[in-house]
């Protein structure tokens, strides 16, 4: 496929603990394009920020480990390559806009002072040169008065302008591809509408790539291009976000959507799907999905479904479809 | 409908609860935090009114300090004709039988130490109800009657799901068989497949049990599925309250406009959304008038000047705004 800037395939990320192995990301396949913004759904536990973390080797080692797959971006493998070209990679090339705005700001640091050590690290610039930059990137957020923000504290400011901050510094040196995990899900729903311009924004403006990890699927619908919906460490279905909403193919995705409660139009009772999600530890043989499934067959219990495409941007891993 | 909701549960009249703020060495009073400043609306019997609002906006407070969980500064709250705010511990005990509350993080309100059936048991022995062997029988009708298996009364806390503990938080609530539950944010920590597990119970014990729920959320598709009413909180006062359809479908106040537009949906794609300048402002010194007057896209002149006043507009549409004239 042409335009593909990063492809993940294969990708299994473990966590080894003394409860066991934790199979974070099991198998993980999709490729991100240029220009897109691509979508990683699922409930919490369901390895999509492992999955963000993996492609940056930002997790703890030990107890995690990439075991398997690779991570191609230009012809460089990110889950094999060394420490040093990584580092060339991590906020250049490829940068990381986390969850929890509070507690991923230094807190007795200025905002200025966190945004220029990240400008100068990789930037040949000088300080006078790296505040103006920083001042810039605040003032493309929608911050008011940014030079004065620079100054500030991380707790002189509000949730909703901590995630503009941290949007600002994924972006102070220009990435091709940006990652963001759950920046919208702190935050109150006027702050959400503005952070979702934002991403609307960038798209236009710079043409930057992203992987947006959410598990709202309100959001994907508003943000995404594509999507790869996630449940127990594995993608199940993978497709353009408004053929995943209208013509779902996964009985998980469609469940998703079903028990969202959806404000245009009234219902007595939500679907839900029933059960919790798996214990990543022990999870169910088969299809991970099966004990919550309602299409369950036979099969489902004893083999892993093959991943199946149903039409040229459609994939979806599941017995029904065989 | 309307008949089923005329009697009247609870009466809430200009509630305020105020934090003082000090300072220096003497600890000098400089100002209050207006948390809920002047709230009055009523919740009828067997009646889900919602409650939503920003972060900040005081309605966990107000949820609070109904049951007293935090004194009222000034107001009324009258349950059942008695006011709440009079009552000397005796009476406040004999109340939060009838009034419970459901909170928002299940792993905070459940005592780690204590198994499960014990944690739904306590309210019995506290209110000193029944005796061990009727109180043993409760536990596990309630532990059915949420859909938690029995033989999960000797577990604790930390072997159950989010989704499982906001269950057991829901059990220990309808021990006492409430009239009323104010359930602060009951879903908003839980994953979506879970929340609308929980949702559904919660709605199949509001049939079942004819109980009025004060149901606070910030998220408003939760609200729209489940309350008959909706009162939108901003910075500590109520700036609409309407029937539920009616706010959806006729919203009056700019920002519940602004609330409404800036949910996410299938179906509507950000068309004509209304993007809401800046942040909430501080509680401990809001803007004159209007408090949402900075930040409204419809704002007058009188806006920055006059407080508005609470009117009914229609037939139970109660606005805030200078925008509107009776």
């Amino acid at each position: 496929m042409e335009n593909v800037i990063l492809k993940v395939s294969d990708l299994k990320t473990y966590f080894f603990t003394r409860g066991g192995i934790v199979k974070a990301v099991d198998g993980v396949d999709f490729e991100l394009r240029h220009g897109e913004c691509l979508c990683l759904v699922g409930e919490s536990g369901c390895g999509k920020t492992v999955t963000a973390l993996s492609i940056l080797r930002l997790f703890d080692s030990p107890p995690g480990e990439i075991v398997g797959g690779q991570i191609s971006r230009d012809g460089l493998d990110l889950a094999k390559c060394s420490l040093r070209q990584l580092r060339q990679i991590r906020g250049n090339d490829i940068a990381i806009v986390f969850q929890e705005a509070q507690s991923a700001l230094n807190p007795v640091l200025t905002i200025g002072d966190q945004i220029i050590e990240q400008i100068r690290i990789h930037m040949p610039v000088d300080y006078t040169r790296a505040r103006d930059r920083a001042a810039t990137l605040l003032k493309e957020m929608g911050i008011p008065s940014a030079e004065r923000v620079l100054s500030y504290y991380p707790h002189q400011l509000s949730g909703g302008m901590k995630q503009r901050v941290l949007i600002a510094m994924g972006l102070s040196c220009d990435p091709q591809i940006l990652i963001a995990d759950e920046p919208t899900t702190a935050v109150d729903v006027t702050i959400k509408a503005q952070i979702l311009d934002i991403f609307h924004e960038l798209k236009v403006s710079r043409q930057l790539s992203t992987i947006f990890i959410t598990h709202d699927l309100a959001v994907v619908a508003e943000i995404g291009d594509r999507a790869v919906i996630m449940y127990g460490g594995k993608d199940v279905e993978t497709a353009q976000v408004s053929e995943i909403i209208s013509n779902p193919k996964h009985p998980y995705t469609s469940g998703l959507i079903e028990c969202l409660p959806d404000v245009s139009k009234s219902t007595d009772r939500l679907t839900s799907i029933p059960g919790t999600t798996p214990n990543p530890i022990e999870m169910p043989k088969g299809c991970a999905f099966h004990p919550r499934c309602p299409k369950a067959m036979k099969i489902c219990k004893q083999q892993e479904p093959p991943e199946i495409i149903t039409s040229k941007e459609h994939k979806v891993s599941c017995h029904l479809y065989t | 409908m309307k008949q089923m909701l005329n009697q009247k549960l609870l009466k809430i009249r200009n509630l305020k609860k105020y934090y003082p703020v000090t300072a220096g060495l003497f600890s000098r009073h400089v100002g209050d935090i207006k948390a809920v400043a002047g709230v009055t609306f009523n919740i009828s019997e067997k009646e889900i009114v919602g409650l939503v609002g920003e972060s900040g906006c005081g309605k966990s407070t107000l949820g609070k300090t109904i049951l007293r969980l935090e004194e009222p500064t000034g107001g009324e709250i009258l349950y059942k004709g008695t006011d709440v705010t009079k009552l000397d511990q005796k009476g406040l005990r004999k109340l939060r039988s009838e009034i419970q509350i459901i909170f928002q993080d299940p792993d905070a309100s459940l005592d780690p130490r204590m198994n499960v059936g014990d944690s739904i048991c306590e309210p019995m022995v506290i209110q000193n109800i029944g005796d061990e062997k009727k109180r043993m029988i409760r536990v596990v009708e309630l532990m059915e009657q949420v859909g938690l298996e029995t033989r999960q009364a000797n577990l604790y806390p930390h072997e159950f799901s989010g989704g499982q503990k906001q269950r057991i938080g829901i059990a220990r609530a309808l021990a006492m068989n409430p009239k009323l539950i104010i359930a602060d944010e009951p879903v908003s920590a839980l994953d979506v497949s879970i929340q609308a597990q929980i949702l559904n119970l919660m709605m199949d014990i509001q049939e079942r049990w004819g109980l009025a729920y004060l149901f606070i959320a910030h998220d408003l598709s939760v609200v729209k599925h489940m309350a008959h009413r909706i009162a939108v909180m901003y910075l500590g006062k109520i700036v609409e309250l309407a029937d539920k359809n009616e706010i959806f479908d006729n919203p009056l106040h700019p920002y519940t406009e602004a609330l409404l537009s800036a949910v996410p949906s299938f179906k509507s794609k950000a068309k004509g959304r209304i993007l809401l300048r800046g942040d909430v402002p501080s509680p401990l010194n809001p803007p004159p008038g209007c408090h949402f007057h900075p930040r409204c896209h419809r704002v007058l002149s009188i806006c920055n000047k006059v407080k508005p006043k609470f009117i009914e507009l229609a037939d139970g549409h109660f606005v805030s705004c200078h925008l509107y004239k009776r």
